[in-house]
């Protein structure tokens, strides 16, 4: 075992490279120092800056806009399909499958000019409700998977004694189906929603004009200059999603199965 | 029994048709429209040009013509950037992450393992563009290195750190280490850790139990791991957009570039078809693959 300290020792320098570039950023998002690379004492003045600026106002209502539009109809979408997934046969189950997987595997970039083409064709015009349509799209397939994962994680038998005791299907699926699987539920919901509200790729072909997500605000920010202002957002923006996911993943540890990766 | 299972598959289909419509409309018919577009030409102001004689246009063999743009050495030499990009960017992630992900599954104490599975779920999940600019804060002119190596006296001058394959290979690491570590991680900790005993029992040297043993073992995660990384690697475009320039345009960022800036749709769409059946093609060895072995499906 003299050679377990090596092991140990890599996985923490791993662990500093992933979080110290992330860490770097957060700490001077609260610089002084306009200058960026120089601390000059700490200061709050960029997450004021932020509170004033309407472009960012907007980007965020923007966000939340097609974040939880797009959370609401991926999560029922979703869940009724990793349902059928998991509770019937029926024929066309390859195929749904299939149809959920190619989401998550084409690039982005293949689906955003698929879209955008589609739009155009389509004679849709570029605007929020694109960018929200993309999004259900390429969510749906998220809340599928850890819905069906919950599905297949509880007693069939716990659905049976019920139908067995009386109860109708429908009342069954309420009152037994529905609690068991809620936390899968809640925990697809919450993924979707941070990969919503993420997206840069994708959301930069779909988007039309007004229709700009803090990715897209924080994207063009930077293009423009590095500034202590694109720390304090992407702060935020960060801060968001680690609270989400941190919820999501514990919602997935079913009490028998801890450490399970998502 | 009978009509109550017809009437359980017809709430079956009840249940997908949501999927099928949204899928079906917004994503099988967006693609499918882009590929009939990758065969035709581009209008004087973007946009596509009406095919006066659809017999002529196929026969002529003019529907190819941006399938065989493609082949110019350009653009061939920005495919063949994207792929051993995308290998290396593989490699190394493979490389670094095993023994990581050995450490969180068997060597690390207990107590600890949720933590450590956690610290990577959550860069799995946090936005990539994020990731990236955190690199482009630190590698920058102005950046953070360069400002301790000139404060320190150690070079006079900033260095170039930013925009050049390094800049690229370390982004595209970084941000696909995660993913590449929590496969690993999965399929080790299903390792019988009694079989490495065994192995060594029987006199075996470490490395040959490593390699004839836990290797194999766990080839499962190896292999979901090279496609999960390789795949995004392949199709990257804000790693390249942000840390790397001109010399470093990989296959992303010139179908964004069709679409966006040249305003040549059709060429774009042929760009984005071949890079969908590169894709598609490993995938389907990997469908084999995990047939081959049965191993557990997602959905």
């Amino acid at each position: 075992m003299k050679r377990g300290w090596v092991l140990a020792a890599h996985a923490w320098l791993v662990y500093i490279f992933l979080y110290a570039p992330i860490g770097i950023l957060v700490v001077f998002s609260f610089n002084r120092g306009r200058q960026t690379a120089v601390w000059e004492g700490g200061t709050l003045e960029w997450y004021r800056s932020l509170a004033a600026n309407d472009l960012i106002q907007g980007a965020v209502r923007n966000s939340l806009i097609v974040g939880i539009v797009s959370t609401v109809a991926a999560t029922i979408i979703g869940t009724l399909v990793a349902l059928a997934l998991g509770r019937y046969e029926f024929r066309g189950t390859g195929f749904t499958r299939n149809l959920l997987y190619l989401p998550m595997i084409i690039p982005e970039i293949v689906l955003g000019a698929a879209l955008v083409t589609f739009f155009g064709v389509a004679a849709m015009r570029l605007s929020l409700w694109t960018v929200v349509i993309a999004h259900i799209v390429f969510s749906i397939s998220y809340v599928a998977i850890v819905v069906r994962a919950r599905l297949s994680g509880f007693d069939r038998s716990l659905e049976e004694a019920a139908l067995d005791l009386g109860a109708r299907p429908l009342q069954t699926f309420w009152r037994v189906t529905l609690p068991l699987i809620a936390p899968g539920i809640v925990a697809g919901a919450l993924l979707a929603f941070t990969i919503s509200i993420d997206d840069y790729v994708i959301t930069s072909f779909v988007a039309g004009v007004g229709a700009t997500t803090l990715p897209l605000q924080i994207y063009s920010m930077l293009k423009i200059g590095v500034t202590p202002e694109v720390n304090a957002v992407s702060t935020l923006l960060l801060g968001v999603t680690v609270v989400l996911i941190v919820i999501a993943q514990r919602l997935q540890q079913a009490p028998g199965q801890r450490g399970e990766a998502s | 029994m009978a009509g109550e299972q017809r009437k359980s598959g017809r709430l079956a289909y009840g249940l997908v048709l949501p999927t099928w419509l949204t899928l079906g409309i917004f994503f099988l018919l967006p693609l499918t429209i882009l590929f009939v577009i990758s065969f035709g030409q581009r209008a004087t102001y973007g946009g596509l040009k009406p095919i006066e004689d659809l017999g002529l246009y196929l026969s002529s063999g003019k529907f190819l013509a941006n399938y065989a743009r493609s082949l110019h050495p350009i653009y061939l030499q920005i495919f063949w950037r994207s792929l051993w990009m995308a290998v290396v960017t593989t490699g190394l992630c493979l490389v670094i992450s095993y023994p990581v992900a050995y450490y969180i599954a068997v060597a690390a104490p207990a107590r600890r393992r949720n933590l450590l599975l956690g610290l990577v779920v959550v860069p799995f999940w946090t936005s990539f563009l994020i990731r990236t600019y955190a690199w482009m804060f630190i590698l920058r002119t102005e950046g953070l290195i360069n400002h301790v190596l000139l404060s320190t006296g150690l070079t006079s001058r900033p260095l170039e750190l930013l925009y050049n394959n390094f800049s690229v290979l370390l982004g595209l690491v970084y941000g696909e280490l995660p993913f590449m570590i929590l496969p690993l991680y999965a399929s080790l900790e299903k390792l019988d850790l009694s079989l490495l005993e065994a192995s060594a029992d029987l006199g075996a040297p470490r490395r040959a139990t490593f390699w004839r043993v836990t290797m194999p073992m766990t080839m499962p995660g190896v292999v979901a791991g090279i496609i999960l990384v390789f795949v995004p690697s392949l199709g990257q475009f804000i790693v390249s957009d942000l840390l790397g320039g001109a010399k470093t345009i990989l296959a992303g960022n010139l179908i964004q570039n069709q679409f966006a800036v040249a305003r040549n749709k059709p060429f774009g769409s042929a760009v984005a078809f071949e890079l969908t059946a590169a894709v598609l093609a490993l995938l389907f060895l990997y469908a084999l693959y995990t047939k081959r072995k049965g191993q557990d499906v997602l959905l």
